[in-house]
């Protein structure tokens, strides 16, 4: 099956019903994304699929096809959200994270406290109690 | 962890006859459209079936339109599909209200109402919208097409009149009077599974809706008739326990769920006060 994977055309012989999560992580070698629940509570698995966040916990490689899947390793390593995470220490553990910039990275410019508590409310965080990731995609976006 | 799932079949349609004719000459297949609560089971080996059936291709049943002055929401549209539809916003407000609260954006932009329906899950936040909505459902096999009142469509716990070879393909929404309201309870806004959810609609003859407090999705028939009748909230509210039939399980306790249907009907009436 084929599909585009941070911006690069991929071509790979998978189950079709394998995860998503499985086959970017094992298959491709891409361990940006993480596992955090494996049942679509938690967002640490988000990927973009055509621009839109979804759990790549809870997508049979199949559905992928001829898409466009954008993961954490496809914004580089200078995207404003990543440094402003830095900066506001959005992150402590860092499980959470890359679900946590790519799901803002769906938000659009500028949005408000509300929008952004809102957007992320399927991105679950344990260690910094949200107000410094909140912080971090105010300042970047 | 890679979960066991390669030794399972995936049959992959490319139209909606193609997926109509597989369910008829390959089944028993188990359709999977958005995978956001089915294919957890999936993971966790839960689930019976081993061989699926992809809808996510077929694009004919993302459609929402109006025919026939009918709203009619195909059964692949996503919660955001409707939430950002101009049509399901100004004819169905309540379902938007729903669409927002089922998990977080990243099972709104995958989970369908098709899906939800088909999961019938009791707990199911979209259905007492459907229920109140008397909605039709459109079934659809290689043979014929079925349109099934919405509450005829649930048998009991997870079971509903759908067979095997057919689909559900849309649903069908006539004109709505009245003041639409809905409210889900659970654990927080976000991500929780409904302890009790209600939809409800204060028009000429008033209909309310409850999740999660007896095996379906139902209606309350004895109180709608004694709010239609021109009863008192208060009154009404005491024919609950002729309409549901809640339980204890993980998420909640009977009593809970009986003292929070009866301050959901309260707040209804509160809240759709100026529409009747």
């Amino acid at each position: 099956m084929r599909f585009r994977l941070n911006e690069q055309d991929v071509e790979l012989k998978v189950s079709p019903m394998a995860r998503l999560l499985d086959v970017l992580r094992e298959d491709c070698g891409l361990t940006g994304t993480k596992e955090g629940c494996g049942e679509g509570e938690c967002g640490a698995c988000t990927v973009l699929v055509d621009g839109e966040a979804v759990c790549s916990c809870l997508i049979p490689v199949a559905q992928v096809e001829g898409t466009e899947v954008t993961t954490i390793e496809g914004l580089g390593a200078e995207h404003p959200l990543q440094r402003a995470f830095m900066d506001e220490v959005g992150a402590q553990c860092g499980i959470c994270t890359p679900g946590m910039i790519l799901t803002a990275t769906t938000l659009g410019r500028r949005p408000s406290l509300a929008k952004i508590r809102q957007g992320l409310a399927g991105n679950l965080c344990r260690c910094t109690g949200y107000e410094a990731i909140y912080r971090a995609i105010h300042a970047a976006s | 962890m890679r979960t066991a799932t390669s030794s399972l079949d995936l049959l992959q349609p490319r139209s909606l006859g193609e997926a109509l004719r597989m369910l008829r000459d390959e089944g028993p297949l188990t359709p999977i459209a958005g995978a956001t609560d089915l294919y957890v089971a999936v993971n966790f080996g839960t689930l019976g079936s081993s061989r699926f059936l992809n809808l996510w291709a077929l694009d004919s049943l993302r459609a929402i339109s109006l025919r026939d002055d009918s709203l009619r929401i195909g059964a692949l549209a996503t919660y955001t599909a409707m939430i950002r539809s101009r049509l399901v916003r100004r004819r169905l407000p309540m379902l938007v209200s729903a669409a927002r609260e089922v998990g977080g954006m990243q099972i709104q932009n995958r989970g369908t109402l098709g899906g939800n329906v088909a999961n019938a899950s009791p707990a199911g936040d979209a259905l007492p919208v459907l229920a109140v909505a008397e909605a039709v459902v459109v079934l659809r096999s290689a043979k014929e097409e079925r349109r099934i009142p919405f509450g005829q469509f649930y048998t009991g716990y997870r079971a509903s009149v759908r067979r095997p070879d057919e689909l559900i393909v849309a649903f069908e929404i006539p004109p709505l009077d009245g003041a639409q309201w809905f409210r889900k309870v659970g654990t927080r806004a976000a991500q929780a599974i409904s302890k009790v959810v209600m939809a409800a609609v204060r028009g000429p003859r008033p209909r309310i809706a409850l999740g999660s407090v007896a095996p379906t999705v139902i209606r309350l028939p004895h109180i709608e008739e004694a709010l239609a009748g021109g009863a008192a909230i208060e009154d009404a509210v005491r024919l609950l326990d002729q309409d549901i039939q809640p339980i204890d399980d993980v998420r909640s306790t009977a009593a809970y769920r009986r003292d929070v249907a009866s301050n959901l009907l309260r707040r209804f009436w509160v809240d759709t006060e100026s529409a009747s």
